[in-house]
């Protein structure tokens, strides 16, 4: 069984969130610059005309398919590296997969998600 | 005293107006280089530096830099607020009002520690680098540009040539600024992330700005219309040029011709002809250009990939080192048929130059190092000297502007 990881997090975790991933052997994910809102509530920057509010913040998404037997180990990695303490550390949601399919080979499903030094070889 | 001339007045308040917007271009120059949440932050050091010297300026540095001289290290008071200093010419330009001089001189006041926030970007804390700045300016620009273009001035009572500022601007500049690094430590993840300039774009605009206004920096240095400031001029743009030429070459050979590194290389052509511009031939221009060029090219290569210290944006390699050779080739290739108000360097018979050169480049280095580092030290342990690591990771547009550049 296959799975997708979205992590929103904050975008200056983003660093330390790829290096956690790459250290237990994640290296495919991609990455979407996203806004949103969430319990934070935005916050006050300063115009011209006095300050003003702001609800809809820049965060990261991070996607990641993987097997279904990484994923808690994967929750864990990016809690960790992601957390600050402060209100607006981000969410993770979990999906099911129906298909991977790698498109310079034609691999399907498991040998799709695998390449060297991945985390299933570890 | 000899009469007003409007041609020369003319030209030295274009200049000061073409030097005066080489600080906006040299905001955009280091505000491209830098990641997309301090964009604001540091093109804002450069333009509050603006408003800072400016007021400081007329206040007491234009007296403590230019006043009659007190002992050949400053000078003195007599012109607080500019008392005195008006539309009758003085001796430094004995044909424009004294007024256009100071003003003049106050765009080279205001350039130089602008110049140092390359090496201290995105972690600096606003207040400490306004404290920084206001005391820079005072102690270490202020007694440099007076020992070296003041008449009774220590350097110039030695005989160092200086045109427009190689020692004065760059040198003070670059060498304070590897200082300041040091004294500030290196930005959070350095070693570990890729730090990507957000918008090369911005720098090259901010490159070409700065070349067109070093035309005043070089050029009005003659304080006149006339041949010495042509000789300037072209001088400094063959030496621009030709140091393009060479940073791309060596770029080239090395991986692939970065932008980002030709419009550096035309900059530290620039910087290298500095003190030297109305001194020299074109023709030594193309020299002094190029050999600067691979100067800082290397020492570039060697303190970033080494990562000897976080000196952010290259100031000593580029302004520190440029400076330094500048002012030697200036005792190799100044010659008085150019300019018989100069020397002749040792490519023209005197070896001597080449010695005092190096004298007042020294003499520039050990105090502004030694003072920046005293005064950033200070600083830190006053008011800080650097954000906290929260507001540094969020971003110092953020955290100390409430503002964002891109929304």
């Amino acid at each position: 069984m296959t799975k997708k990881i979205e992590a929103i997090i904050r975008e200056e975790r983003l660093g330390d969130v790829k290096e956690a991933l790459r250290a237990i052997g994640i290296m495919g994910l991609n990455v979407f610059e996203v806004k949103g809102r969430g319990r934070q509530g935005g916050i006050t920057l300063s115009g011209r005309g006095g300050p003003y509010q702001v609800d809809l913040l820049p965060k990261l998404q991070v996607n990641i398919v993987l097997s279904d037997h990484n994923v808690d180990a994967v929750i864990e990695t990016i809690r960790k590296a992601a957390y600050t303490g402060e209100v607006g550390d981000g969410i993770i949601f979990v999906y099911p997969v129906e298909q991977v399919v790698r498109i310079r080979t034609g691999e399907v499903n498991r040998e799709a998600l695998m390449y060297p030094n991945d985390i299933d070889s570890k | 005293m000899k009469v007003l001339d409007s041609g020369d007045t003319a030209w030295l308040l274009i200049s000061a107006a073409l030097v005066l917007v080489m600080t906006p271009a040299l905001a955009f120059f280091y505000g491209g280089m830098v990641r997309r949440k301090n964009v604001l932050s540091t093109l804002n050091l450069s333009f509050i530096t603006i408003a800072l010297i400016s007021v400081q300026w007329v206040l007491y540095g234009y007296s403590l830099a230019f006043g009659p001289d007190k002992g050949g290290v400053i000078g003195g008071l007599a012109f607080l607020g500019l008392a005195g200093v008006g539309t009758p010419s003085s001796a430094y330009a004995p044909t424009v009002p004294h007024l256009a001089f100071a003003a003049f001189q106050m765009m080279f006041a205001i350039i130089t520690p602008a110049l140092i926030t390359g090496a201290f970007v995105e972690r600096v804390s606003f207040k400490a680098f306004i404290l920084f700045t206001l005391l820079w300016a005072t102690f270490v620009y202020d007694p440099v540009c007076h020992w070296v273009w003041a008449s009774g001035g220590l350097l110039t009572r030695i005989g160092v040539l200086d045109f427009a500022g190689g020692t004065v601007v760059h040198i003070t500049a670059g060498f304070s600024a590897l200082a300041f690094a040091y004294a500030i430590g290196p930005r959070s993840g350095f070693g570990h992330t890729s730090f990507e300039p957000n918008n090369i774009p911005y720098s090259v605009l901010g490159a070409g700005l700065l070349w067109m206004g070093w035309f005043g920096f070089n050029g009005g240095s003659a304080l006149a219309a006339n041949g010495i400031a042509t000789q300037a001029l072209v001088t400094t743009n063959t030496a621009a040029a030709a140091a393009c030429l060479v940073w791309m070459l060596l770029s080239w050979l090395d991986n692939k011709p970065s932008v980002l590194g030709i419009v550096t290389g035309a900059v530290v052509g620039m910087v290298a002809i500095t003190p030297g511009a109305g001194f020299v031939t074109p023709l030594a221009a193309i020299a002094i250009g190029g050999i600067g060029s691979a100067i800082s090219y290397y020492a570039i290569k060697l303190i970033k990939g080494h990562r000897w210290v976080d000196e952010s944006l290259d100031v000593f390699a580029c302004h520190g080192l440029g400076g330094l050779w500048g002012a030697l080739a200036t005792g190799l290739f100044a010659s008085t048929a150019v300019n018989s108000a100069g020397r002749d360097g040792l490519f023209y018979g005197k070896s001597g130059q080449l010695l005092v050169q190096a004298a007042g480049a020294l003499a520039a280095i050990v105090p502004a190092m030694l003072i920046t580092f005293g005064i950033a030290k200070l600083l830190a342990r006053t008011t800080g000297l650097r954000v906290s690591t929260g507001a540094e990771q969020v971003g110092l547009d953020i955290s100390e502007h409430g503002e964002r550049a891109y929304p």
